[in-house]
């Protein structure tokens, strides 16, 4: 029982990067599967963790060993046979750790799939090669498009029930590339997969010889994410001062937060928003000690060479490119809250470290996300729905489209009443 | 050490979580990190430092004791402190019994680990705590698996894993109503292998029970277990020396060690990359249902 596994070199850490990546796809396309094998094929799954699934599978007269139970958390999950909520995944191999955002097919699908694909780099689309292209393929490689993913692997799976053949996977490759067109994917690549078998997922199939392209696997650990982020528009929002008010750093005042786009240099000219003040970035600190550049994601504390009123909400950018600062733009947001959306109601909004209230002026249209068409005239926004609105802001917000910026260009809308997360927003 | 605008995976973790730990004292009025001694806490109060430095952590660092303790815990917990400067508070799971507000479990397979949701609640009721800070991560146990990091306790510290906020981006919504407060788990994306990893690569110091030592141990349903004063032992129950090392340090009594020889950071790390049963396996605390953990976590549970 016990594998062979090669010795693990603890050295190999330091050159590591992390992907995160959302896997989407309908019911019964093979999702769970298809996770459940990149686990078990990339030896993430532990022996206690297999026992425990093969004793459930067997107790409930399953013919294999469900590895959709693996993902599934909850006792009301397992109990129904469903996910209700988005799960994370965790596995490595010798070049890359991998987080996976799972999210449930069904029920409040586009929520979750939105709350999934936020922080992703990648979205993995799930297509079942007997049925091609159908709605749930549309609408997901729309919210892909929608929230930037930066790389789209559209997975042909259940190749075996279709004998292998190219015309299958061709006739989805073309109908998705028709469809998405229309849409803002930057890189899209396909590979026809049995997610049940394991062809091509992070063994090479000798079943389809006529695909020349790589493994999932393969794209997984070898995709470049090092342009995810931007790296030209310099913005630093402040998300807490740091005052010692200790002998040794009597007067230190730092301004912790995360670099959200571009790279901060020591010495350079910045500017601070909404004061506008103007100062030089004195040294980037870090408990390690002092370090030359920060770039996103660094989370960092810079200091400034001048004296000048600094807090949390502000923003720290190059004097030459400044961000918009707005208190009226336009939005899509998804909605997720199960009241539907007031318009002229007023929300909190967070955008960055910076809190705000804000009323929704105006819907301006709603998305049919299956057809793609811009439905006007139509206010009311519920639960799952995508619309582009129009808001107005209590105090100004520095803001990057969101095509520009994924950090600073999006925002959440609270309910003022129950304080909960109602919608995301995308800053036009 | 990094390429020029790459982060390798560990400074990337590490950025996220004193984010997280960052837009907890922003956010929050009075919050509090749980500490345990166990290695998540002692990351988690590593980063915390590194998030706030050179102020102090801006916050209270707090101890839930089930007075079931390895003697070694305590010893490292309060020199820990002593290096930080950080105040520590201690909530105690013998005091809530005293009070006859819990009872002890009865048995051989008594344990006190459920038993410090009240001194828990208690706690953060006294403190008007309204953010506790954890160490636990999502890849410990599947109902960890659907937690925020920001996750929401209604006024009676109660979780509803169906009725949670989504959290877009890093945009953590963190508020409340009166009486209400959140959990917040800044290394949610740490695995345990992350763990070990930054260990090595941060220096820090942890508890010597994680490494091989020589203990008096005994077996009971697969799980090797420390002998201690807290645990009866069936006449079936042979107590032998044993070298072992533990992978969590939680209440003595349902803390299972492995046998193990590994003596420092780097063989520990080739033991986890080559083990086969997760961290937990090792715990009877888990294993009483399958779904344990999940009811534990809505009583208001770590």
């Amino acid at each position: 029982m016990e594998e062979v596994v090669e010795k693990y070199d603890s050295t190999g850490y330091l050159d590591m990067e992390l992907l995160r990546f959302t896997t989407a796809g309908s019911v019964d396309d093979g999702k769970s599967t298809l996770i459940g094998r990149l686990l078990y094929d990339s030896k993430s799954i532990f022996a206690d963790q297999m026992e425990a699934i093969e004793a459930v599978s067997k107790r409930k007269g399953e013919e294999h060993v469900n590895l959709a139970l693996l993902t599934d958390g909850l006792r009301a999950e397992r109990e129904q046979g469903i996910t209700i909520d988005v799960a994370y995944r965790y596995f490595a191999t010798p070049k890359r750790k991998f987080i996976i955002a799972d999210t449930p097919g069904h029920i409040q699908y586009t929520r979750n799939m939105v709350t999934g694909a936020s922080t992703a780099n990648m979205a993995i689309i799930l297509v079942d090669a007997r049925h091609g292209v159908i709605e749930q393929t549309k609408r997901h490689a729309y919210i892909a498009s929608l929230l930037q993913i930066p790389h789209v692997v559209v997975c042909v799976n259940k190749m075996d029930l279709e004998d292998f053949g190219e015309n299958a996977f061709e006739k989805v490759r073309k109908d998705f590339e028709d469809f998405s067109a229309k849409l803002a994917i930057k890189d899209v690549r396909f590979v026809p997969i049995s997610a049940l078998l394991g062809d091509n997922v992070v063994n090479r199939s000798t079943n389809m010889p006529w695909y020349e392209g790589p493994t999932l696997m393969h794209i997984l650990e070898n995709v470049h994410i090092g342009s995810d982020q931007n790296h030209i528009d310099a913005r630093f929002p402040v998300q807490y001062v740091v005052r010692p008010m200790t002998t040794e750093y009597h007067d230190y005042r730092g301004y912790a937060g995360r670099v959200a786009g571009g790279i901060f240099r020591k010495g350079e000219e910045v500017a601070v928003l909404p004061s506008g003040f103007t100062s030089k970035i004195k040294s980037i600190d870090s408990m390690s000690g002092p370090v030359e550049k920060a770039f996103p994601p660094m989370s960092v504390t810079l200091t400034l060479e001048d004296d000048i009123d600094v807090s949390r909400g502000d923003m720290i950018v190059k004097v030459g490119n400044q961000p918009e600062s707005k208190q009226e733009f336009d939005v899509m947001v998804c909605w997720m809250g199960d009241k539907p959306m007031q318009v002229g109601g007023k929300y909190a909004l967070k955008h960055t470290s910076r809190d705000a209230r804000c009323v929704i002026k105006d819907v301006r249209y709603k998305m049919n996300i299956n057809t793609l068409q811009k439905i006007e005239d139509d206010n009311n926004i519920a639960l799952n729905d995508i619309a582009r609105i129009t808001v107005r802001t209590t105090v100004p917000i520095f803001l990057d489209g969101y095509r520009k910026n994924r950090n600073t260009g999006s925002l959440i809308l609270i309910d003022e009443a129950t304080n909960n997360t109602v919608g995301a927003g995308m800053i036009v | 050490m990094e390429s020029s605008y790459k982060l390798t995976h560990l400074r990337e973790l590490e950025s996220e979580s004193m984010f997280v730990l960052r837009e907890v004292a922003a956010q929050f009025e009075n919050p509090v990190l749980l500490f345990s001694g166990g290695k998540d806490s002692i990351v988690v109060a590593h980063l915390a430092r590194k998030a706030f430095w050179p102020a102090k952590i801006p916050f209270p660092l707090m101890h839930i004791d089930t007075g079931h303790n390895f003697p070694e815990t305590i010893e490292f917990r309060d020199k820990f402190m002593d290096k930080i400067g950080a105040r520590l508070i201690v909530a105690s799971v013998q005091d809530s019994i005293d009070q006859g507000k819990i009872v002890e479990e009865k048995g051989f397979n008594a344990s006190r680990n459920a038993l410090q949701i009240t001194p828990l609640l208690d706690a953060i009721e006294e403190h008007k705590f309204d953010c506790a800070l954890g160490g636990a991560r999502r890849d410990e146990e599947k109902a960890r698996a659907k937690e925020r990091f920001f996750s929401h306790r209604d006024d009676f510290g109660q979780w509803d894993p169906k009725n949670q906020r989504p959290e877009l981006w890093n945009l953590f919504n963190g508020k409340k109503n009166m009486g209400e407060h959140f959990r917040v788990f800044p290394i949610s994306n740490w695995t345990e292998m992350d763990i070990w990893q930054y260990i090595l690569l941060e220096e820090i110091e942890i508890p010597n029970l994680y490494f091989s030592h020589m203990r008096e141990c005994f077996e009971r349903d697969g799980v090797i277990l420390g002998k201690t004063d807290f645990i009866e032992t069936r006449d079936t129950e042979e107590v032998k020396p044993m070298q072992v090392r533990f992978r969590t340090i939680g209440d003595a009594t349902c803390t299972g060690a492995v046998l193990s020889e590994a003596s420092t950071l780097e063989d520990i790390i080739d033991e986890v990359a080559s083990t086969r049963v997760t961290e937990r396996g090792g715990r009877s605390d888990d294993k009483r249902s399958e779904a344990a953990m999940e009811d534990r976590k809505k009583q208001g549970y770590f």
